[in-house]
Protein backbone atom coordinates (compact mmCIF):
# COMPACT_ATOMS: atom_id res chain seq x y z
CA UNK A 1 0.00 0.00 0.00
CA UNK A 2 2.95 2.33 -0.37
CA UNK A 3 2.70 3.89 -3.27
CA UNK A 4 -0.81 5.27 -3.32
CA UNK A 5 -3.69 6.85 -1.49
CA UNK A 6 -5.05 4.43 0.83
CA UNK A 7 -9.00 4.83 1.57
CA UNK A 8 -10.38 3.80 4.72
CA UNK A 9 -13.92 3.29 4.51
CA UNK A 10 -15.55 3.22 7.90
CA UNK A 11 -19.01 2.29 7.97
CA UNK A 12 -22.40 4.90 8.50
CA UNK A 13 -23.52 2.85 11.57
CA UNK A 14 -24.92 5.18 14.34
CA UNK A 15 -27.18 3.02 16.70
CA UNK A 16 -23.25 1.43 18.62
CA UNK A 17 -20.12 3.37 18.88
CA UNK A 18 -18.34 0.93 16.82
CA UNK A 19 -19.34 2.61 13.76
CA UNK A 20 -17.96 5.77 15.57
CA UNK A 21 -14.40 4.00 16.21
CA UNK A 22 -14.45 2.99 12.73
CA UNK A 23 -14.82 7.05 12.04
CA UNK A 24 -12.19 8.70 14.14
CA UNK A 25 -10.27 5.88 13.69
CA UNK A 26 -9.84 7.02 9.87
CA UNK A 27 -9.97 10.41 11.22
CA UNK A 28 -6.90 9.88 12.99
CA UNK A 29 -4.95 8.10 10.26
CA UNK A 30 -5.96 10.95 7.90
CA UNK A 31 -4.75 13.97 10.00
CA UNK A 32 -2.65 12.55 12.32
CA UNK A 33 -0.51 9.31 11.50
CA UNK A 34 -0.67 9.49 7.77
CA UNK A 35 -1.52 12.83 6.59
CA UNK A 36 -1.30 12.54 2.70
CA UNK A 37 -1.37 8.94 2.57
CA UNK A 38 -5.05 8.49 3.52
CA UNK A 39 -8.40 9.53 2.52
CA UNK A 40 -11.79 8.75 2.70
CA UNK A 41 -15.13 9.21 1.24
CA UNK A 42 -18.54 8.96 1.84
CA UNK A 43 -20.07 5.16 2.19
CA UNK A 44 -23.43 6.91 0.91
CA UNK A 45 -21.91 8.36 -1.93
CA UNK A 46 -20.76 4.84 -3.70
CA UNK A 47 -24.26 3.52 -2.67
CA UNK A 48 -25.48 6.11 -5.32
CA UNK A 49 -22.17 5.09 -7.86
CA UNK A 50 -21.19 8.93 -7.63
CA UNK A 51 -18.44 8.83 -10.37
CA UNK A 52 -16.14 10.60 -7.95
CA UNK A 53 -16.11 8.21 -5.44
CA UNK A 54 -16.60 4.89 -7.40
CA UNK A 55 -13.21 6.10 -9.26
CA UNK A 56 -11.36 6.73 -6.29
CA UNK A 57 -12.41 3.56 -4.31
CA UNK A 58 -11.63 1.41 -7.68
CA UNK A 59 -7.83 2.90 -8.58
CA UNK A 60 -6.28 2.84 -5.03
CA UNK A 61 -5.74 0.53 -1.89
CA UNK A 62 -8.88 0.04 0.08
CA UNK A 63 -9.47 -0.48 3.81
CA UNK A 64 -12.80 -1.19 5.33
CA UNK A 65 -13.87 -0.80 8.98
CA UNK A 66 -17.12 -1.85 10.04
CA UNK A 67 -18.88 -1.67 13.30
CA UNK A 68 -21.03 -4.67 13.06
CA UNK A 69 -21.02 -8.20 11.92
CA UNK A 70 -23.50 -6.92 8.68
CA UNK A 71 -20.06 -5.54 7.37
CA UNK A 72 -21.77 -3.02 4.91
CA UNK A 73 -18.51 -1.02 4.56
CA UNK A 74 -16.93 -4.09 2.85
CA UNK A 75 -20.31 -5.60 1.00
CA UNK A 76 -20.88 -1.65 -0.75
CA UNK A 77 -17.30 -1.55 -1.59
CA UNK A 78 -17.69 -4.89 -3.35
CA UNK A 79 -21.30 -3.98 -5.08
CA UNK A 80 -18.95 -2.04 -7.29
CA UNK A 81 -16.45 -4.62 -7.91
CA UNK A 82 -13.88 -4.00 -5.56
CA UNK A 83 -12.44 -6.38 -3.15
CA UNK A 84 -10.78 -4.52 -0.12
CA UNK A 85 -7.10 -5.06 0.22
CA UNK A 86 -8.47 -5.30 4.05
CA UNK A 87 -11.44 -5.63 6.23
CA UNK A 88 -11.64 -4.70 9.78
CA UNK A 89 -14.27 -5.55 12.24
CA UNK A 90 -14.05 -2.93 15.08
CA UNK A 91 -15.64 -4.99 17.48
CA UNK A 92 -12.63 -7.77 17.33
CA UNK A 93 -10.36 -4.57 18.49
CA UNK A 94 -12.71 -4.65 21.35
CA UNK A 95 -12.60 -8.23 21.88
CA UNK A 96 -8.76 -7.39 22.58
CA UNK A 97 -9.80 -4.83 25.12
CA UNK A 98 -12.57 -5.34 26.98
CA UNK A 99 -11.88 -3.29 29.41
CA UNK A 100 -12.29 -0.70 26.95
CA UNK A 101 -15.64 -0.45 26.46
CA UNK A 102 -16.80 3.26 25.05
CA UNK A 103 -18.94 5.13 27.44
CA UNK A 104 -21.22 6.66 24.85
CA UNK A 105 -22.36 6.33 20.98
CA UNK A 106 -20.88 9.32 19.33
CA UNK A 107 -19.02 10.32 22.64
CA UNK A 108 -16.71 7.65 22.96
CA UNK A 109 -15.27 8.87 26.17
CA UNK A 110 -11.98 7.88 27.32
CA UNK A 111 -12.12 3.70 26.89
CA UNK A 112 -13.56 4.55 23.06
CA UNK A 113 -10.62 7.11 22.51
CA UNK A 114 -8.12 4.64 23.16
CA UNK A 115 -9.60 1.91 20.98
CA UNK A 116 -9.38 4.30 18.62
CA UNK A 117 -5.64 4.77 19.22
CA UNK A 118 -5.41 1.29 19.17
CA UNK A 119 -6.91 0.36 15.93
CA UNK A 120 -5.66 3.50 14.13
CA UNK A 121 -1.75 2.58 14.94
CA UNK A 122 -2.23 -0.99 14.15
CA UNK A 123 -3.59 -0.04 10.67
CA UNK A 124 -1.12 2.72 10.30
CA UNK A 125 1.87 0.07 10.60
CA UNK A 126 -0.22 -1.65 7.19
CA UNK A 127 0.03 1.84 5.26
CA UNK A 128 3.46 2.65 5.62
CA UNK A 129 3.15 6.10 7.30
CA UNK A 130 5.99 8.30 7.47
CA UNK A 131 5.06 9.37 11.25
CA UNK A 132 5.00 5.66 12.26
CA UNK A 133 8.28 5.69 10.88
CA UNK A 134 9.59 8.40 12.89
CA UNK A 135 7.43 6.75 15.92
CA UNK A 136 9.52 3.41 15.27
CA UNK A 137 12.70 5.29 15.39
CA UNK A 138 12.03 7.01 18.19
CA UNK A 139 10.51 3.97 20.10
CA UNK B 1 -68.95 0.02 35.33
CA UNK B 2 -64.90 0.32 34.01
CA UNK B 3 -64.63 2.49 30.88
CA UNK B 4 -62.83 1.10 27.92
CA UNK B 5 -59.76 3.14 26.67
CA UNK B 6 -58.19 2.24 23.74
CA UNK B 7 -54.10 2.54 24.05
CA UNK B 8 -52.07 2.82 20.90
CA UNK B 9 -48.85 2.71 20.60
CA UNK B 10 -46.66 6.03 19.87
CA UNK B 11 -46.63 6.52 15.85
CA UNK B 12 -42.87 5.84 14.62
CA UNK B 13 -40.60 8.03 12.28
CA UNK B 14 -37.54 6.91 10.77
CA UNK B 15 -35.06 9.07 10.46
CA UNK B 16 -32.55 8.26 7.75
CA UNK B 17 -29.30 10.70 7.84
CA UNK B 18 -26.57 10.69 5.09
CA UNK B 19 -23.88 9.96 7.44
CA UNK B 20 -21.48 11.74 5.27
CA UNK B 21 -18.12 10.60 6.59
CA UNK B 22 -16.41 12.86 3.94
CA UNK B 23 -17.83 15.74 5.30
CA UNK B 24 -18.77 17.99 8.24
CA UNK B 25 -22.07 18.51 6.82
CA UNK B 26 -22.51 14.56 7.40
CA UNK B 27 -21.14 14.82 10.81
CA UNK B 28 -23.68 17.46 11.33
CA UNK B 29 -26.28 14.79 10.44
CA UNK B 30 -25.19 12.24 12.75
CA UNK B 31 -25.04 14.67 16.00
CA UNK B 32 -28.29 16.21 14.83
CA UNK B 33 -30.14 12.73 14.26
CA UNK B 34 -28.68 11.30 17.58
CA UNK B 35 -29.80 14.30 19.51
CA UNK B 36 -33.85 13.63 18.14
CA UNK B 37 -33.86 9.98 19.04
CA UNK B 38 -32.07 10.20 22.54
CA UNK B 39 -33.92 13.69 23.81
CA UNK B 40 -36.16 15.32 21.40
CA UNK B 41 -38.08 12.27 20.06
CA UNK B 42 -37.12 9.29 22.36
CA UNK B 43 -40.04 7.48 21.60
CA UNK B 44 -41.83 8.71 18.31
CA UNK B 45 -37.85 8.09 16.16
CA UNK B 46 -35.81 5.37 14.99
CA UNK B 47 -33.07 5.50 12.74
CA UNK B 48 -31.94 3.52 9.99
CA UNK B 49 -28.50 2.16 9.10
CA UNK B 50 -28.41 3.72 5.62
CA UNK B 51 -25.61 1.00 3.71
CA UNK B 52 -27.97 -1.68 5.69
CA UNK B 53 -30.23 -1.17 2.57
CA UNK B 54 -28.33 -2.02 0.33
CA UNK B 55 -27.31 -4.97 1.99
CA UNK B 56 -30.62 -6.67 2.34
CA UNK B 57 -31.47 -5.30 5.45
CA UNK B 58 -34.55 -6.51 6.22
CA UNK B 59 -35.57 -4.96 8.94
CA UNK B 60 -34.44 -1.76 7.53
CA UNK B 61 -36.40 -2.09 4.17
CA UNK B 62 -39.40 -2.84 6.11
CA UNK B 63 -39.55 -0.16 7.98
CA UNK B 64 -39.30 2.06 5.25
CA UNK B 65 -42.16 0.32 3.41
CA UNK B 66 -44.11 0.52 6.28
CA UNK B 67 -43.67 3.68 8.13
CA UNK B 68 -43.12 7.47 7.47
CA UNK B 69 -39.51 8.41 7.03
CA UNK B 70 -37.15 11.48 7.48
CA UNK B 71 -33.89 12.12 5.42
CA UNK B 72 -31.19 14.11 6.32
CA UNK B 73 -28.64 14.85 3.73
CA UNK B 74 -25.46 16.78 4.60
CA UNK B 75 -25.11 17.95 1.02
CA UNK B 76 -27.10 18.61 -2.20
CA UNK B 77 -26.31 14.76 -3.73
CA UNK B 78 -29.06 13.71 -1.53
CA UNK B 79 -27.70 10.60 -0.91
CA UNK B 80 -29.69 9.43 1.90
CA UNK B 81 -32.85 10.58 0.19
CA UNK B 82 -31.67 8.76 -3.33
CA UNK B 83 -31.14 5.33 -1.74
CA UNK B 84 -34.66 5.34 0.24
CA UNK B 85 -36.71 5.96 -2.52
CA UNK B 86 -34.64 3.54 -5.03
CA UNK B 87 -34.47 0.68 -2.41
CA UNK B 88 -37.27 1.84 0.05
CA UNK B 89 -39.72 1.68 -2.40
CA UNK B 90 -41.15 5.35 -1.78
CA UNK B 91 -40.43 8.82 -0.98
CA UNK B 92 -39.37 9.85 2.37
CA UNK B 93 -42.07 11.88 4.13
CA UNK B 94 -39.50 15.32 4.20
CA UNK B 95 -36.02 15.49 3.10
CA UNK B 96 -33.68 17.98 4.86
CA UNK B 97 -30.55 18.97 2.68
CA UNK B 98 -28.17 20.50 5.91
CA UNK B 99 -26.60 23.08 3.69
CA UNK B 100 -29.17 24.63 2.62
CA UNK B 101 -30.69 24.68 5.48
CA UNK B 102 -27.95 26.45 7.31
CA UNK B 103 -27.62 28.72 4.19
CA UNK B 104 -31.51 29.38 4.93
CA UNK B 105 -30.36 30.56 8.38
CA UNK B 106 -27.33 31.76 8.30
CA UNK B 107 -25.17 29.67 10.44
CA UNK B 108 -21.76 28.39 9.41
CA UNK B 109 -20.93 24.83 9.10
CA UNK B 110 -18.64 22.99 11.20
CA UNK B 111 -15.32 23.26 10.35
CA UNK B 112 -14.34 19.61 10.76
CA UNK B 113 -15.76 16.31 10.02
CA UNK B 114 -13.39 14.74 13.10
CA UNK B 115 -15.11 16.52 15.74
CA UNK B 116 -18.04 19.19 16.26
CA UNK B 117 -16.88 21.87 18.70
CA UNK B 118 -18.78 24.41 20.93
CA UNK B 119 -19.59 26.58 18.11
CA UNK B 120 -21.40 24.17 16.43
CA UNK B 121 -23.78 23.28 18.76
CA UNK B 122 -25.98 26.26 17.26
CA UNK B 123 -25.95 24.43 13.88
CA UNK B 124 -27.01 20.90 15.78
CA UNK B 125 -29.42 21.97 17.55
CA UNK B 126 -31.42 24.11 14.22
CA UNK B 127 -30.99 20.65 12.22
CA UNK B 128 -32.68 18.56 15.51
CA UNK B 129 -35.22 21.16 15.55
CA UNK B 130 -36.04 21.14 11.97
CA UNK B 131 -35.95 17.10 12.18
CA UNK B 132 -37.99 17.40 15.02
CA UNK B 133 -40.34 19.85 13.84
CA UNK B 134 -40.95 17.30 11.04
CA UNK B 135 -41.50 14.41 13.05
CA UNK B 136 -44.27 16.51 14.76
CA UNK B 137 -46.31 17.15 11.57
CA UNK B 138 -46.21 13.55 10.39
CA UNK B 139 -47.28 11.97 14.15
CA UNK B 140 -49.98 14.63 14.36
CA UNK B 141 -51.95 13.64 11.10
CA UNK B 142 -54.76 11.36 11.53
CA UNK B 143 -55.16 7.90 10.36
CA UNK B 144 -51.56 7.81 8.16
CA UNK B 145 -47.81 9.11 8.86
CA UNK B 146 -47.17 6.38 10.73
CA UNK B 147 -48.12 3.16 12.64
Amino acid sequence: MADKTTVVMPCSGIGKPYGEIGRQSTYTLMEDLCPGKVTTTCLAKLMIGDPDAVELVKNNPVITLDGCAQDCARKNVESIGKKPDRAVRVINTFKHHRDLKPTGILDLGEPGRKLVEILASDLALEIDCPAQKEGAADA
Amino acid sequence: MLELVEITPPKKVGIIPCNGEELPEGTLTRFACRKVLDQIKPNNTVTICLPLFINNGKEERGFVENFPTITVDGCDKRCGQKITEKLGGKKPEHSIVITDLLKEHGINAPGSARTLVDMDQEAIDLVAGEIAKKVDEIISKPNDGGK
